[in-house]
């Protein structure tokens, strides 16, 4: 499969503090499903932030979609943006509107018409389970239905890779399981997929998922030898 | 999210203050009131000043001050010719003497005037068009025939009330400058209440891909509607306060004050006076969202 994220050497310093992140280097492969895992401070949401191209490192290269970003002018990165689906830990659903405008925005950004609106968002809404709460206000859902609506908004415009930060921190494990399978699918679908968890059960629940662990800022698979479960000798990376 | 004043229903709600809760509009129709109140000042002293010039300009009288009758009318008949031999003027009227005598009636009285007393000899001088600098040569060639008249310009008169419009015509254009910087630091600041009231909102759009102008675009357009209906209130208020003055003005019968009105080419620049601070709202408030946007990654 070929890479569809690459980072070399790439290291985070926020302000004139120690990194955050250091000498990370990986590849995402398009089509791939990977788990972010590691102690809380870790550096998983900074990780994360520098995939959905809302930080730019302090060093080292990043490449997405073959353009290197780090370099890559503003005016550019909304195309690219276009083609992240982001689940944000804190949901961060815009709180003045509905569930179904909150989905829609990510078309709306892209330019669809409101014509064109209704039926994939009320499928969309329907299929995280919330079809009757298409016009409730984020304060009028529980944490567990906003988490739906943010997941809805992530996945409605079929990116090309999903970065998810906690995805299931709020739901039941009966829902946990239903998104899981929602990412699944889209992986299925050729969705790269990018979930940053503290629930170790999930890591087991997708097949030839690989994972990522981060401790103290520094990515200790960078090779997948550490790999769970562990890849058979020989087994295709 | 396109570059329309129309929003649609759902690029409204993403901005949901609403547009005429807000102080902006009230301010900007304020500033509008006092711009087009300023403007009309203007314009309306302008063209006083101008009319007066125009009026007076290369208007003279000639005074035969010679106290003998015959040699006044010897030297009235030279001055008479030699205007007449002079290409700068256009015309000379010797004022008749019932004319001087109404001249003098409020002085000395209904009794009319002495016989006795030597009244000077009246000539009325137009110039033509363009000759006013003549003013010099005419006087030297009258006084050369009639070494006691006096050419009397008659803009000198009325020289300091053109300068006092002409000054007051130039307070007035300073004063639109100053309510034009004024309304586009009312917007800039406007605008960056906005922006960091909706600071999360255009977080989550630049993260889902929206561009500098789509965000700019939300922006300015609530602006534009806001600075448009402001300045339509404050030209309408305007009007009225003008259409009142002018009534004032004209109860007055003053032939000066009754000379201070507007052209038509001035009323349509007052007209467009909204349109242009919506327009100039728009652009301070697009300038600034974009050079804020500039600073998020």
């Amino acid at each position: 499969m070929a890479s569809i994220v690459q980072f070399e050497n790439v290291g985070l310093r926020y302000g004139t503090g120690a990194e955050t992140l250091s000498d990370m280097s990986f590849s995402l492969a398009a089509g791939g499903f990977y788990f972010l895992t590691g102690p809380s401070g870790a550096g998983k949401t900074s990780l994360l932030k520098m995939l959905y191209l809302a930080q730019r490192p302090s060093r080292g290269l990043i490449r997405m979609f073959g353009e290197d970003v780090v370099t890559l002018t503003r005016e550019r990165l909304p195309g690219l943006r276009r083609r992240i689906g982001v689940v944000f830990q804190d949901f961060r659903l815009i709180p003045h509107l509905s569930a179904f405008d909150n989905v829609a925005l990510p078309l709306r950004v892209a330019g669809a018409e409101d014509k064109d609106l209704d039926l994939p968002v009320r499928e969309m809404l329907q299929w995280v389970g919330l079809g009757e709460r298409a016009n409730a206000r984020p304060a009028t859902l529980s944490g567990g239905e906003q988490q739906r609506v943010a997941i809805a908004r992530a996945v409605i415009t079929r990116p090309d890779i999903l970065v998810a930060d906690e995805p299931t921190g709020n739901v039941d494990p009966e829902m946990a399981a239903r998104l899981l399978r929602l990412f699944d699918a889209l992986n299925q679908l050729g969705t790269t997929i990018v979930v940053a968890t503290h629930d170790l059960h999930l890591l087991s629940r997708i097949k030839n998922a690989q994972i990522l662990r981060l401790d103290a800022g520094q990515l200790a698979d960078p090779t997948g030898a550490l790999r769970y479960p562990p890849r058979e000798p020989g087994a295709r990376a | 999210m396109k570059m329309t004043l129309k929003a649609s229903a759902a690029d409204a709600r993403l901005l949901p203050e609403g547009r005429f809760a807000g102080p902006m509009p009230w301010v900007i129709a304020i500033m509008m009131f006092l711009t087009i109140l300023a403007a009309a000042a203007g314009l309306s002293l302008g063209a006083a000043a101008r009319g007066i010039s125009d009026d007076l300009a290369g208007r003279l009288t000639v005074q035969i001050l010679e106290p003998n009758v015959d040699r006044r009318a010897a030297q009235i008949k030279n001055v008479t010719e030699e205007l007449g031999k002079l290409s700068a003027v256009e015309s000379r009227r010797l004022v008749p003497a019932k004319e001087v005598a109404d001249l003098l009636d409020p002085w000395l009285g209904a009794e009319g005037l002495d016989p006795d007393l030597p009244v000077p000899a009246l000539i009325d001088v137009t110039l033509k068009r363009g000759a006013a600098s003549d003013v010099a040569m005419v006087r030297n060639n009258v006084q050369a025939v009639a070494p006691s008249a006096r050419v009397d310009e008659h803009a000198q008169w009325l020289a300091p009330l053109a300068r006092l419009l002409n000054s007051l015509k130039w307070l007035s254009v300073a004063l639109v400058i100053l309510m034009a910087l004024a309304t586009t630091s009312a917007v800039v600041l406007a605008a960056r209440a906005a922006l960091n009231t909706h600071q999360s909102t255009i977080e989550v759009m630049h993260l889902l891909g929206a561009s500098d102008t789509q965000i700019a675009t939300l922006f300015q357009r609530r602006i534009a509607l806001d600075a448009l209906f402001g300045g339509l209130i404050g030209l309408g208020a305007a009007l009225l306060t003008m259409a009142l003055v002018g009534n004032r003005l004209s109860a007055i019968g003053s032939d000066l004050l009754g000379s201070v009105n507007l052209g038509w080419l001035s009323w349509l620049f007052i007209l467009l006076l909204p349109i242009i601070g919506a327009a100039l709202s728009t652009f301070s408030a697009r300038f600034t969202v974009l050079k804020a946007l500039r600073r998020m990654l």
